[in-house]
């Protein structure tokens, strides 16, 4: 039976993860934290001299979705701009995971978007 | 076969296949319940005290019974009872309050597992006065270790206030020992009985503590209602946090003379309804008899217990003993966060709670910071709920396999 939450994409990121590492070099980095279920982030960015993401990586705790929304983020926003990243909408994000997101789960899957929208003002 | 004390919960009809397993949460409420509440909007549904008319006369009485309903299931005098909106609320107010009177150098004991409603008050006190917040430790099987709380309550100590049983572990404390470790030192002391009141006899002359605050909600009840318990001559001492109407014997402009207890604590129109729905819950619980509750409830929870720890990569957070779950298990599943063990077990019509349980620095001490998946019982759970909810479980570790 197929799943249309729990998708083998989506349990796939969960088990092994993108991206979920700690740089020792970065531009800036942010923590976050949704309340509701704990999840919990710290990421990191790097950018080149050209102004684009050279290497990102996602360290903490969360649900399948909110590791999935990582996974998928910041594998996204390598090698973009600044510009190009806040461009990415909330649509795109929810567009990527590609699953039925409740109101419930909606911080989840935005966890790790917010995250990287708030360090684009830090940059 | 369905269980005959599910009929008497309304949600059970409207939602026939509710498998409700968070009753830690809030409690559902009887049918009895509801329609008191809708005797009071419907028949009477005026102030109280004030009216010099036969509505607000009825209201009145019923408000007042409520209070003698409620002294009576804690073995308290009516006075000694303040009605308020809940547990967070008569903490609070006992914050505020009792907080005046510290100073540097004065300790305040609370336990590792409050909630935040008995830990965040007294952080704004600590913050004000500089008073220092102890925390009692607990052991390797999740109780109160009376040990370090011997070291911890000290002649410094001037408050002693904790859950009476853990939302997020199940664990009952010591009361009794450590109410008389803190009346060596004259220190007063507070239950927080949020989660006990509705499993366990609650005796507050047996108990001898000085204030003892729980909600409506969880105790079958409606919203909005809770109960502040004080010793008479405690609550004599306390002063007012908040104003109005109601809670005066004389006012001019310049000042105004305190009502009588526990008027004065009684501010503005109370939660009338609240109240009265409060008291038909607790007359509803003794027509059930708390003993043959919580009879019910020890063997479920031991079921429940058992079948959680057939399953694989099930972790108890908690203690082994099945008696010393006090209608709450806590566990973990390896390898599926607690978010998506709600998730599933929501497709089965499970309803559990997951997260912290309000008692964020327990799970950072626990090292979960996902939380725990909490399942809480209620007079009406049954067996075939808990087998519901392991196949719900079954169904998640399939799908995370």
């Amino acid at each position: 039976m197929d799943d249309l939450l729990y998708k083998d994409m989506i349990l796939d990121l969960y088990k092994h993860p993108l991206n979920k590492k700690s740089l020792e070099l970065f531009t800036t980095e942010k923590k976050s934290h949704n309340p509701t279920c704990g999840d919990l982030v710290t990421m990191q960015i790097l950018f080149d001299d050209d102004g684009r993401v050279k290497d990102i990586g996602h360290q903490g705790e969360g649900c399948a979705i909110s590791q999935a929304a990582l996974s998928l983020i910041t594998d996204k926003v390598k090698g973009l701009t600044k510009e190009q990243i806040v461009s990415i909408s909330e649509e795109d994000m929810l567009a990527m995971l590609g699953i039925p997101i409740s109101h419930a789960r909606m911080k989840c899957a935005l966890l790790g978007w917010n995250t990287l929208k708030s360090m684009m003002n830090e940059v | 076969m369905k269980d005959s004390l599910k009929q008497h919960f309304p949600i059970y009809s409207h939602t026939p296949n509710l498998v409700y397993l968070d009753s830690g949460a809030s409690a559902l409420k009887p049918q009895v319940v509801v329609d008191k509440v809708k005797e009071y909007y419907e028949q009477y549904g005026v102030n109280i005290h004030r009216g010099l008319y036969e509505a607000s006369d009825r209201a009145t009485t019923e408000h007042d019974n409520a209070r003698g309903i409620v002294a009576q299931f804690i073995n308290a005098e009516p006075e000694e009872i303040v009605f308020t909106y809940g547990t967070t609320h008569g903490l609070n107010m006992l914050a505020t309050s009792l907080g005046q009177s510290l100073k540097k150098g004065d300790n305040i004991v609370l336990t590792t597992w409050e909630h935040h409603a008995n830990l965040i008050p007294w952080q704004q006190i600590a913050k004000k006065t500089s008073v220092e917040l102890r925390f009692i430790d607990i052991d390797d099987d999740y109780q109160i270790d009376l040990e370090d709380a011997k070291k911890k309550i000290d002649s410094h100590t001037k408050i002693v206030s904790f859950a009476h049983v853990s939302n997020t572990l199940g664990s009952k404390a010591p009361a009794e020992e450590l109410i008389v470790l803190a009346k060596q030192v004259n220190a007063i002391t507070i239950i927080d009985a949020a989660q006990s009141i509705v499993h366990l006899k609650t005796d507050v002359k047996k108990l001898d503590v000085d204030f003892l605050v729980f909600s409506g909600h969880k105790l079958y009840g409606p919203t909005g209602i809770g109960v502040l318990y004080g010793k008479k001559e405690k609550l004599a001492l306390l002063s007012p946090v908040t104003f109005g109407g109601d809670m005066i014997l004389d006012v001019s402009y310049e000042q105004a003379e305190w009502n009588d207890v526990p008027y004065r604590f009684e501010p503005g129109t109370p939660n009338i309804a609240g109240a009265i729905g409060l008291g038909a819950a607790v007359k509803f619980i003794e027509s059930i008899g708390l003993q043959h509750i919580q009879k019910r409830e020890t063997k479920l929870t031991n079921y429940l217990i058992v079948q959680l720890s057939s399953l694989p990569n099930v972790q108890i957070i908690g203690s082994s003993q099945s008696n010393k779950h006090h209608g709450v298990v806590s566990i973990t599943i390896e390898g599926i966060h607690t978010h998506d063990i709600a998730e599933i077990c929501n497709r089965h019509n499970v309803a559990i709670r997951v997260g912290s349980h309000c008692a964020m620095p327990l799970m950072k001490k626990l090292g979960l910071p996902g939380g725990t998946a909490r399942f809480s019982v209620g007079m009406y759970t049954d067996k075939d709920d808990v087998d519901k909810a392991i196949l719900a479980l079954e169904d998640a570790i399939r799908i995370f396999s």
